[in-house]
């Protein structure tokens, strides 16, 4: 417990769900974009994934839509400390995506339209941990949020759920993604507050 | 990282709403231009909170930090901070944070600053980093404010950028202007950003920062404007749309 701050008494504390230490609730939905938005036409919009020999799989918007599909209620937790409980995504799993996909890789490092990636531990996608999603709340997911798609995975800071993705390589060693790399934490566990590279 | 005592040790109301606290902090390292600090409040029950807050002092070694504070309607930390806190209070702080969105007075750079509102803070503390570094390369600041009483730190940004020197300013009132003022009020636009900010072909890096609306609009703006997407920074708060909650 940090020093009293006299005067402070905070929130009702019955009103404060069960949330990651030093997180607050929000019912908005804030944006955190490094740069500008970019614009990504569905017409020209691709997924690839490759691996650590080489090989490349690759999916078109149609392909993805062709794909079977989940709808996900899930906990959001940003490292600039809100959180937004109960939303709603609808994406197709990682574990459809990299079913067929033979590798080795114990990472992934993720790419985005715009020049974003992000890297996380290649189980950290699988077994119903990681989506591509393409609908929130039921609707197109807004560009500002990572329309037309972006990467799911809510049990991680958000900053790992990347935006506007277009591809994941799957690597034998870990290499750090963009914040990872200006002194964020390299895996981003909000249950064990992992926000900084010293936490 | 360890949490550290600031004490408050003078305070300066830049609006209505808005107030800078002026922290002593023991063995504080410095920090770059552009970076933030954590504060963190706790009741008598252990609760806390945290939020994090822009540096708006000049970057380098410093027994103290500035940060202005923007009071949030319904915020549970910024009316603690701009209402409570007296001189002579302390709270928690740790930082410096953050390696993106950040300026230092050693690159080559020529820099446009893009700010709505309270977005002006971390921009403020690179114009004063260059002020102190006494840096020749140019600094401009678009900045979008409602009207006049919402305007942070109007007198040392009237003489930061002083014509004739190298760092300029110009203010687009949204709301209401001054008497005398250039244009009636309006948000920006393109023609304004092109009047106002330095070309693309001078390659400038930009800093933008503000309400997310504001943020999108004006990021697209420089996009447009010809402005490699690479050298646009962003900095941004609050919900899709940009109404600052």
């Amino acid at each position: 417990m940090g020093i009293v701050t006299p005067g402070f008494t905070g929130r009702r504390r019955d009103e404060a769900p069960d949330l990651p230490p030093g997180q607050y609730l929000t019912h908005d939905f804030p944006v955190l974009s490094a740069g500008p938005t970019p614009g990504v036409d569905r017409d020209r919009w691709s997924l690839e994934v490759v691996t650590e020999t080489g090989d490349r799989s690759q999916w078109s918007w149609p392909e993805l839509m062709a794909l079977p599909r989940e709808t996900v209620t899930v906990d959001l937790h940003c490292v600039t400390r809100w959180s937004k409980l109960g939303t709603s995504w609808t994406g197709v799993s990682l574990d459809t995506l990299l079913a067929d996909v033979e590798t080795t890789a114990d990472y992934a490092l993720v790419h985005s339209y715009g020049g974003y990636t992000t890297n996380l531990p290649l189980a950290d996608l699988l077994d119903g941990q990681a989506w591509v999603a393409f609908e929130y709340e039921h609707d197109e997911l807004d560009p500002e949020h990572g329309g037309p798609a972006r990467l799911l995975v809510p049990h991680l800071y958000l900053w790992k759920s990347a935006k506007w993705v277009r591809g994941i390589t799957l690597t034998v060693d870990d290499e750090p993604g963009f914040w990872e790399s200006v002194g964020y934490h390299n895996y981003g566990d909000p249950w064990r507050e992992q926000r900084y590279w010293d936490e | 990282m360890p949490w550290r005592v600031g004490t408050v040790r003078a305070v300066h109301d830049e609006t209505p709403t808005a107030r800078t606290l002026v922290l002593e902090v023991p063995d504080w390292s410095g920090h770059v231009a552009g970076q933030h600090v954590d504060i963190r409040l706790t009741a008598p029950d252990g609760y806390s909170a945290t939020r994090s807050y822009s540096v708006a002092s000049a970057a380098g070694p410093s027994a103290t930090v500035e940060v202005t504070v923007d009071r949030v309607p319904d915020g549970e930390v910024s009316p603690f901070l701009t209402e409570v806190l007296p001189v002579g209070g302390a709270v928690e702080l740790r930082g410096p944070l953050g390696g993106w969105f950040v300026w230092r007075p050693d690159g080559a750079a020529v820099v446009q600053l893009v700010g709505g509102g309270s977005g002006v803070v971390p921009l403020m503390s690179m114009l004063r980093t260059h002020a102190a570094a006494s840096a020749e390369t140019p600094m401009r600041l678009l900045l979008s404010v409602r009207d006049p009483a919402a305007l942070f730190y109007a007198d040392e940004l009237a003489a930061l950028t002083r014509e004739g020197g190298h760092r300029g300013l110009t203010v687009v009132w949204t709301r209401e202007a001054p008497a005398g003022a250039d244009r009636p009020p309006g948000r920006v636009d393109a023609a304004l950003l092109a009047a106002a900010t330095i070309p693309a072909a001078d390659r400038p890096t930009c800093f933008v920062c503000g309400p997310n609306g504001f943020v999108e609009a004006a990021a697209a703006m420089l996009v447009a404007a010809g402005h490699a997407a690479a050298r646009i920074r962003t900095e941004r708060f609050g919900p899709t749309g940009g109404s600052r909650r």
